[in-house]
């Protein structure tokens, strides 16, 4: 690769490393080097001792593991949802489908330890019955894609995937499969859909995926992180892996922090870590000036003035009390030369250009939104625009089948509320009142 | 229609799925069909369905949905360029700039010798190495600034 291609990033030894936890190593990505972090032993473990599933689901529940794709919802709670007994393939997903802004956290587990997240979809679907797997990765990150089918191959040639596993009857095959530019993929169902080869619409639910999932069959879909802390949770026990975390938001948490801050990149933490610590970590607000706002879990999480995520920790009850919410982890700063008012028009444009046009006021409702903060932004704005806006998005929020309506909504009410003088101020002026971008 | 070559990588990614489930290769297949051939013309699409076993409106709905497949002819080089908040924040516009300075090209256009295309991309999961652009789907370039664009288009020229 020649030198202007991705080069590693910065560390910190504030960092817990879990799911990353082959870096350091010179070909982390290596069977090689997962192996001599003990990669695949509570696989091989699980699978010759013939450890019961609810064995292996009490771990996963006392472990505090929630859904690290944004959602939250515990992971173990959502494994206890899978059909026991079913005449037939039941299938397994992973969810490697990152397109919300500021989101790269799957793409440093894909492309530093992909058999950590190997190992994990095999102890699932060793303890879920699947038969069949797949890793549904993001399109743009093709090098990463190739990383990680390079990873299946060794897993196969080396036993840990595919027929007969350990010389029992279990046996998982694991296929990696990719999307090719849709940001509404990364919603379970319309990744489900586009698996079978059709476009990315989002399925009414019920039924959901663990009745009714991959080609009709009770399918459990979970994010990349999630599947990949699982052996370190079989290994240490599930009280270890929530002791790493504070009560609530147990574990570790891979932040991807971009914007304006000295060092972007994926930190991973111990959930709970101060905000500011974290800041820290990425080497503060870069050029050394003041913060302005964060995006503490993409956009589809309520943006926070400086002021009110300061005090703040990082973890779901954490940033909840502080009036937004965790995501996927996804952090992104603004430093005090950001217009809040042309920031929000490229988020808008980005919500109208995903949206599936399968449900009516997402469809039209995020082109509506475009198109206001758009004239605002093109000096035509009115006063009642803000109004609006806040009155658009209401209505788009809680009537669509996904949550695609609710992410576009999200970032319109929350900077209105809390950069409305500075609305206010573009409309009335036709220009923005901050001097923008300082050479 | 497709190479030999094209046929046995579609036939690779057919044994992902059961056998009766050959629309699901779709995806795959159509990104093989345009690596050879640079985009999807309404004939290769139409190939790609009938080598599948599935009408052809529904290899077309899946290409028209997805924004990474050309259904039109574009460049040798298809430079795809992140605009969205994070490449935003840290200054994707200079990056525009100069590449359309440069290749004398705006967005959705093709330099007249067909070797460059320039496209806005929406979020590519890279955030941390904005800013970026994407070429031919496939290499992606990360911590861009005006020299490293030079480097590239030097390289590619």
């Amino acid at each position: 690769m020649a030198a202007f291609d991705t080069p590693v990033q910065h560390r910190s030894d504030k960092e817990t490393l879990v799911c990353l936890r082959t870096l350091g190593q010179p070909d982390p990505a290596s069977l090689q080097a997962y192996l001599n972090v003990g990669g695949y032993k509570q696989l091989q473990r699980l699978v010759q001792d013939k450890v019961k599933a609810t064995d292996v689901i009490t771990q996963v529940k006392l472990s505090g593991l929630r859904g690290r794709g944004g959602a939250g919802f515990p992971t173990g709670l959502k494994w206890s949802f899978m059909p026991r007994y079913y005449d037939g393939t039941k299938y397994l997903v992973c969810n490697t489908d990152e397109g919300e802004p500021g989101t790269f956290k799957d793409r440093d587990i894909i492309r530093y330890n992909p058999h950590q997240l190997i190992e994990g979809m095999a102890i699932a679907a060793y303890t879920l019955g699947a038969r069949v797997g797949y890793n549904y990765i993001h399109g743009e990150i093709w090098q990463d894609y190739e990383i990680f089918e390079r990873a299946l191959d060794e897993a196969r040639a080396a036993g840990f995937i595919g027929e007969n596993l350990f010389g029992t009857t279990f046996s998982f095959d694991l296929f990696a499969v990719h999307g090719y530019g849709a940001y509404i993929c990364g919603e379970e169902t319309a990744l489900i859909e586009s698996i079978e080869g059709k476009k990315g619409q989002p399925r009414f639910k019920p039924p959901f995926p663990a009745s009714y999932g991959v080609f009709g069959k009770p399918t459990n879909v979970n994010n990349t992180e999630s599947y990949t802390s699982i052996p370190w949770i079989l290994e240490h026990g599930g009280d270890a892996f929530q002791a790493l975390g504070v009560p609530n938001s147990g574990g570790t948490k891979l932040f991807s922090v971009s914007g304006h801050v000295e060092r972007p990149g994926n930190y991973e933490v111990r959930m709970g870590m101060p905000f500011t610590e974290l800041l820290d970590i990425a080497g503060g607000v870069w050029k050394g000036r003041q913060l302005k706002a964060v995006i503490p879990g993409g956009p589809s999480t309520a943006v926070m003035p400086a002021a009110a995520i300061m005090g703040a920790t990082m973890d779901y009850d954490g940033l909840s009390k502080a009036g937004s919410s965790l995501g996927a982890g996804s952090m992104i700063v603004m430093d005090e030369t950001t217009c809040m008012v042309k920031t929000l028009k490229r988020l808008s444009y980005f919500f109208y250009e995903e949206s599936c046009g399968q449900c009516t006021p997402c469809r039209e409702g995020t082109g509506w939104l475009y198109r206001v903060v758009k004239r605002i932004v093109e000096g035509e704005g009115r006063m009642g625009d803000l109004d609006l806006l806040t009155d658009v998005s209401s209505n788009i929020s809680g009537r669509t089948i996904c949550a695609l309506g609710d992410a576009a909504a999200t970032p319109v009410l929350s900077f209105i509320k809390h950069f409305r003088p500075e609305f206010e101020y573009y409309i009335q002026h036709g220009k923005s009142m901050v001097t923008g971008k300082a050479e | 229609m497709l190479s030999q070559e094209s046929l046995a990588k579609i036939d690779r990614e057919l044994t992902k799925y059961p056998a009766d489930r050959r629309q699901a290769a779709v995806m795959s297949a159509l990104r093989i069909a345009q690596d050879e051939k640079g985009w999807l013309s309404k004939e290769t699409v139409a190939y790609v369905a009938e080598y599948l076993g599935i009408p052809p409106i529904a290899a077309l709905e899946v290409a028209s949905f997805y924004n990474m497949y050309e259904l039109e002819p574009v460049g040798q080089y298809k430079i795809t360029v992140c605009t969205n908040i994070s490449c935003m924040l840290r200054d994707s516009d200079v990056i525009v700039d100069h590449l359309q300075e440069r290749l004398g090209i705006g967005f959705n256009e093709t330099t007249p010798d067909g070797k460059f295309t320039l496209k806005e991309g929406e979020c590519m999961g890279c955030c941390g190495g904005a800013p970026l652009f994407h070429i031919n789907n496939k290499r992606m370039c990360e911590f861009l600034t005006k020299e490293k664009v030079d480097a590239i288009l030097e390289e590619l020229k």
